[in-house]
């Protein structure tokens, strides 16, 4: 397996106490393949990938478990090894390419940097390089573009600038961490097909966060949805967002709208609000919002946490048996209120 | 660029003459006479007529203050005094020399004091300012942070008397601080001006430790500073070209004033140390009501400011690309 997470487990001490950001979390991804994590704001997919870059403060994250990158492990791994990896085979694009693009430097050296740094070429070579990565990222008039400053492209343009910075020297892993959440609908779908399309050309492998179904519907192949740091749902992206088994994922897609959706009905928000990380409520995280808690009971979501199944496949931490969850899922809600 | 230097240029002409204008009617609010001052000690009153004349101070203060700016493009002539050569400054009843001079004379004292202190203060303020930032809460930034704090709390002619008398009279480990000119001798210049260097920069690098501090902390936490790790760039550079660079901007606007003001005279220190530069002429001049001296030391000090206000203003559009469109 190309990247494996095992038992990622992140805590971050503060004075409030320690912050259970990700729990025990486990997932791969194959060479060529998006893997599309899914969950609210808080849920630890961000924390997750940076953990994988090695980006946390190494004296407020306490990290254990594994994330072994084509082979090698990398909780542990020393600096110099981490940098040699960053930028040149695990590359990362930010939410915001407007703050994660330095103000200061232009759009091509920016570029061109990375592929110095990690190629020790020469000036000249690394600035046609940038060139070379704006047009395949379709910015026009790149020879020109090159010279520019973050703030004289637009948004969509800036996060086309970001892919090809990710993408300059070919990494096997890219993570995506909400790549199209500070845009426009309409440049959302372009980036996207883009970085499908570069996927395509290089087989590059795509972590891919975020918390809009619909972009993984576009994009993923599978599909891992997160919730208080824990997966809570894992398969491909046709068996979880069409046979979702886990009470939290109904919740996501009830509340997201769509086309198909008769108009009178009204969304279906998740009720409540996501858990503090410091203090998680016993066994289930999600049951004190759970609308389907009553069939099993208080004392069954509170008990034991609930495991996603360790095997490969469609599987969710849910203590609902798929009949219940099948017969639920055929009923509309407001029954089950 | 070049218009933004040519419409800051004109600004600031305006603003000195305004300053000017008003130092000058201030001046003849004050019940001193210059005329008494150039007349001598004993003045019988026709002479002190005479003086009077000759100073242009029996013409309207308004006349007498065009009189003055038109002696700075075109030089002026004094009966009975002499001429005095474009630029006119004015003449002086108690040095007997065209202002001008003096000025010329005074100036490299405070400049050499300036830079050379101006070095110091900005080299280790900004150094410990960005190792205490990226140590934060360790005892190097615990250690920083008071010494800043106690710093920026001392008084030149406190820690410059108690250096005196230690560094120069007790231990003779610095030599006695007075100015010899560069083209002289210099070694005795930097020897000379190298203990109210660093007691002047004591005083300043507090700021810029704490100002670099601060900014570097709220830098390190910026997205594009995380992208520059994401990308693999070494720690040293992640610091030194991405978060230092958004923090020169600050940096510079403080430092162009407080250069601005030690150009235009670092009384105190000049005071204490006994260097003859355009501080210790200013307090001459108030003490001597030399009008002349006094609306020279003025216009440096005022002219020293508005200098460095364009030169900040300047250099926020080399450092920080998106100031230039707007």
């Amino acid at each position: 397996m190309f990247l494996e997470v095992n038992e990622l487990t992140v805590d971050f001490h503060t004075e409030d106490g320690v912050v259970h950001a990700v729990d025990r979390l486990s997932f791969q991804v194959e060479q060529g393949t998006t893997l599309g994590i899914v969950g609210e704001s808080g849920s630890g997919k961000s924390v997750t990938n940076l953990a994988v870059l090695g980006l946390h403060n190494p004296e407020t994250a306490k990290i254990s478990g594994s994330i072994t990158f084509d082979g090698q492990e990398l909780i542990g791994a020393s600096r110099s090894t981490m940098e040699r990896l960053r930028g040149d085979r695990i590359a990362m694009i930010f939410q915001d390419p407007l703050t994660s693009l330095s103000p200061f430097h232009t759009i091509g050296a920016q570029i061109a940097e990375v592929y110095r740094k990690h190629r020790g070429v020469s000036r000249s070579s690394a600035r046609d390089r940038a060139i070379e990565m704006l047009d395949r990222v379709g910015i026009p008039q790149p020879k020109v573009r090159v010279d520019d400053y973050p703030h004289q492209f637009s948004g969509g343009m800036r996060q086309r600038a970001m892919i090809a910075m990710a993408l300059v020297c070919d990494p096997g892993l890219l993570i995506a961490d909400e790549p199209t959440t500070a845009l426009d609908v309409t440049v959302q779908a372009q980036i996207l097909d883009l970085l499908s399309e570069l996927q395509e050309q290089s087989g590059t492998a795509i972590v891919l966060i975020t918390h809009d179904l619909g972009v993984v519907a576009n994009t993923a192949h599978d599909v891992l949805v997160m919730y208080a740091g824990r997966a809570v749902e894992r398969g491909t992206m046709h068996e979880v967002l069409r046979e979702p088994r886990h009470p939290y994922t109904w919740g996501l897609l009830g509340s997201m709208p769509s086309l198909r959706r008769p108009v009178d009905l009204p969304l279906e928000p998740v009720r409540g609000t996501p858990p503090s990380l410091i203090n998680l409520p016993s066994g289930c995280p999600f049951h004190p919002r759970c609308d389907y808690m009553k069939l099993l009971g208080k004392e069954v979501c509170a008990g034991d946490r609930p495991e996603l199944a360790p095997e490969h496949g469609h599987g969710d931490a849910c203590y609902l048996t798929l009949k219940q969850k099948a017969e639920q899922r055929r009923r509309p809600v407001e029954e089950t209120k | 660029m070049l218009r933004f230097l040519t419409r800051r240029v004109i600004g600031a002409a305006v603003i000195l003459v305004i300053i000017s204008g008003v130092t000058f009617f201030l001046f003849f609010v004050i019940p001193a006479d210059p005329a008494r001052l150039a007349c001598g000690k004993v003045c019988p009153p026709e002479t002190l007529a005479q003086a009077r004349h000759n100073l242009g101070l029996d013409q309207p203060v308004v006349v007498q203050f065009v009189s003055w700016l038109g002696g700075i493009f075109f030089g002026r002539n004094y009966e009975g005094l002499g001429t005095c050569p474009a630029p006119c400054l004015g003449y002086s009843f108690v040095n007997r020399a065209p202002v001008f001079e003096t000025i010329i004379d005074r100036l490299p004292v405070t400049i050499a004091l300036t830079i050379g202190a101006s070095v110091i203060f900005l080299t280790f303020g900004v150094a410990t300012g960005i190792l205490a930032a990226l140590r934060q809460g360790k005892p190097l930034d615990k250690i920083a942070s008071i010494s800043s704090l106690v710093g920026a709390s001392m008084q030149i002619y406190f820690v410059g008397t108690l250096a005196m008398y230690f560094f120069v009279y007790q231990a003779h480990i610095f030599p006695q601080p007075k100015y010899i000119p560069i083209t002289q001798d210099p070694l005795g210049w930097f020897g000379g001006l190298l203990l109210p260097w660093i007691v002047l920069a004591i005083i300043f690098t507090a700021n810029y430790t704490r100002m670099t501090r601060s900014t570097m902390v709220e830098n390190l936490a910026e997205d594009y500073v995380r992208t520059a790790r994401a990308k693999g760039m070494s720690g040293r550079s992640v610091v030194l070209r991405f978060a230092l660079r958004g923090t020169l901007t600050p940096i510079i606007t403080i430092f162009g004033v407080d250069l601005g003001q030690l150009i235009g005279g670092a009384i105190i220190t000049e005071t204490t140390f006994g260097l003859q530069g355009i501080g210790r002429l200013s307090v001459r001049a108030v003490d001597n009501s030399d009008l002349p001296t006094l609306m020279a030391t003025v216009l440096v000090a005022a002219g020293a400011i508005v200098v460095m206000n364009i030169v900040v203003d300047a250099l926020y559009a080399v450092i920080d690309p998106r100031v230039r469109l707007s």
